[in-house]
């Protein structure tokens, strides 16, 4: 029993960091209907943004609370630059072009920042700054809360809250949900499409910045594939959730994290990620549309 | 005309890679110069560069001087794979120091062995790589033994009883270690009480370790690479698991307590060679290490050092530079003084040498003892 509550912190604490990135995918494809491939390789600039400032500022040996809010701030801003670098250049000329082709070049621009990375970066994996100090909140009977756990649960949390408040209770958030449901009609109502999508790809990226500050913290380790697997996991769990919903993916993310924890702990550590992403083919047959997806029919 | 001109332009190159300085011998080297373990080829390379320096500097080998060609395979197979092909038909090397990484290393030898070019691996320690062919030699002990030498050390001089055995699964050498020290450990009246796995590249490893922590054992037993045992180490202690951690020569590199920061000290593993040996061989290396390149070296260098001493003694021997000559000397070696210990190679191609078990502290190695085979 003592194992099952650590299990289901561990879960719950993993599942939050898919959950900031899952956030990136579905907002994309809300608006867009299209998948950002790129995206898990924007979080992993933001990682290797702060790791190169944290080093310029030297702080990098200097766990506060103030280094936390700098180095957030960094990747965030990196992120969002490249988010919108991203799809102005690459994305924004095949607006009106098939949804293939969009995809293909998703998954191109993902391939040339992961291996642009190892160029730029070097291939050598790279140890992720002191951001804050570790410590345990919580221990006894078996179970240790550490401090990681709670901040990087709060700020998906948090992240998740302000997002929700950001698409339904705001102005941009009308135009978002405008141009999401239908771009023409959206600009004849005097919204601008390209300038709110180029809006959904920053907040996306930030996302994405601030995701990747948590894991350097949680798992100081980085290199430029660090993307692939973590934003592949993402991307199921945002798929999972219910693709273009927002509490969904965070949803989607927290069952992700789990499903990964109890198979190690009571099936085999070795079939992890078979048996994780075959529990979400299974579900995927029984809510086609996602667990708090919309299912919709096209009509033709 | 055109077709003259074209096919000018295509054999120009096999043209540059037939001349050949006769005042040079050529040696060809792999390693991972870049890749998640790229420390390794980078350290080795470090030491073989040190040796061929020394040799020439002495005059060189049959009174020309070693030319080395060093290629990076990225971490990977099958850019181990190519440079190796590459190193034999282009550059038209007489031998190979290579591959750090037995995976990398049982990929390539292959190669080397069809063209009847001798391959010393200076650290691959996977009983398969040898097993390649009999042009395939390695100056480093076999994972057998490092498996051996942590169960005994386990087992005699820390009198533990429950092990917990946690193997990256990706990786013939970690697989290897785990499996001989599980089946020794078990000979010598221990119990193995959890044998969990991971897969190289992961980040998480709770799952795991709780798992792992609810058994009790007295140590665990991590034969990765540093990036992930430093990982591993963090969460461990995260979940208040405070037994030593216990690993193989996979863990010696400087990452390893940059990545593992507090958590990795108090740690034991086993190596090649230790710094504060008080052989005098050894002093004399690290002085002329520290000299050029300004840091203290780890075993890898100190592998690649001797794997380059070896290899341009064999050649001295040698009648002349073929392939099967140099190969015939290679196996003739016997108490080799290197900087890791008297070096003897037996009908397995394999070294027949002493391991030492290290204790982690920071930056630092702390020698605990010396477990002869």
């Amino acid at each position: 029993m003592q194992d099952f509550v650590q299990h289901l912190i561990n879960g719950i604490s993993l599942g939050s960091i898919y959950a900031l990135i899952a956030l990136g995918y579905t907002m994309v494809y809300g608006i867009l209907k299209m998948i950002n491939f790129a995206h898990s390789d924007v979080y992993m600039v933001g990682a290797f943004a702060s790791y190169y400032v944290a080093r310029w500022l030297g702080i990098d040996s200097n766990p506060s609370i103030g280094t936390l809010i700098i180095l957030l701030l960094t990747s965030m801003f990196f992120c969002s630059l490249l988010g919108l670098l991203i799809e102005r250049l690459a994305y924004r000329p095949l607006r009106n072009s098939p949804k293939l082709n969009i995809l293909i070049t998703a998954i191109g621009v993902s391939l040339f920042l992961e291996y642009g990375g190892q160029v730029v970066f070097g291939a050598d994996p790279k140890v992720f700054p002191d951001v804050m100090k570790d410590f345990v909140l919580f221990s006894g009977a078996g179970i240790e809360l550490t401090s990681f756990d709670i901040t990087v649960l709060i700020v998906s949390i948090l992240a998740m809250f302000a997002l929700d408040f950001l698409i339904y209770k705001t102005k941009l958030g009308k135009a978002m949900r405008a141009v999401s449901s239908n771009p023409s009609v959206a600009s004849l109502m005097g919204v601008n499409p390209d300038r709110i999508i180029s809006f959904t790809f920053i907040v996306g990226s930030a996302l994405a910045g601030v995701g990747s500050v948590l894991v350097g913290m949680k798992y100081p380790k980085i290199d430029p594939l660090m993307g692939m697997m973590i934003g592949l996991k993402a991307f199921v769990a945002a798929v999972l959730g219910g693709i273009g919903s927002i509490s969904g993916a965070v949803l989607g993310a927290l069952i992700m994290g789990l499903s990964e924890e109890m198979v190690v702990a009571y099936l085999s550590s070795t079939y992890r990620d078979a048996l994780a992403f075959g529990i979400l083919i299974v579900i995927l047959i029984f809510k086609p549309a996602g667990i708090l997806g919309k299912y919709s029919v096209e009509k033709v | 005309m055109k077709n003259l001109f074209l096919s000018l332009i295509l054999t120009l190159p096999l043209l540059a890679g037939c001349t050949k300085n006769n005042n040079e011998i050529a040696i060809g080297e792999f390693d991972s110069m870049t890749g998640s373990d790229a420390t390794f080829g980078l350290s080795s390379n470090k030491g073989v560069r040190l040796a061929i320096d020394e040799i020439n500097a002495a005059g060189g080998v049959k009174g020309k001087k070693l030319a080395l060609t060093a290629m990076d395979d990225q971490g990977k197979n099958e850019e181990a794979v190519s440079a190796v092909t590459r190193l034999v038909t282009q550059t038209k090397v007489v031998a190979i120091i290579g591959g750090v990484a037995s995976g990398r290393s049982k990929a390539s030898a292959p190669v080397a062995q069809s063209h009847q070019i001798p391959f010393v691996s200076p650290a691959s320690t996977n009983p398969d790589v040898t097993k390649v062919g009999d042009y395939v030699f390695r100056i480093c002990f076999i994972d057998p033994f490092q498996g051996l030498v942590m169960a005994k050390f386990a087992s005699e001089n820390m009198k533990m009883k429950k092990v917990a055995i946690l193997r990256d699964v990706k990786n013939d050498y970690s697989v290897g270690l785990a499996d001989v020290f599980a089946q020794e450990f078990k000979k010598r009246g221990g119990e193995i009480v959890s044998d969990l796995s991971y897969q190289a590249g992961d980040i998480d490893f709770k799952a795991q370790l709780t798992q792992i922590r609810s058994k009790n054992p007295d140590t665990l037993y991590i034969p990765g690479y540093y990036t992930e045992v430093g990982l591993i180490a963090q969460q461990a202690r995260q979940l208040g698991i405070k037994v030593p951690l216990m690993g193989g020569d996979g863990w010696d590199s400087e990452k390893l307590s940059e990545i593992g920061k507090e958590a990795i000290n108090g740690n034991y593993f086993s190596n090649h060679y230790t710094t504060e040996s008080t052989d005098p061989a050894v002093s004399d290396f690290i002085k002329k290490f520290k000299a050029k390149y300004n840091e203290t070296p780890d075993a890898l260098a100190a592998l690649g050092y001797d794997a380059a001493k070896i290899l341009a003694a064999a050649i001295e021997r040698a009648p002349n530079l073929s392939g099967p000559a140099i190969r015939d000397e290679i196996a003739k070696t016997k108490d080799f003084g290197g900087v890791t210990g008297k070096i003897t190679l037996n009908a397995n191609r394999d070294a027949v040498k002493s391991a030492v078990v290290i204790q982690v502290d920071g930056k630092n190695r702390k020698f605990i003892t010396t477990i002869s085979p």
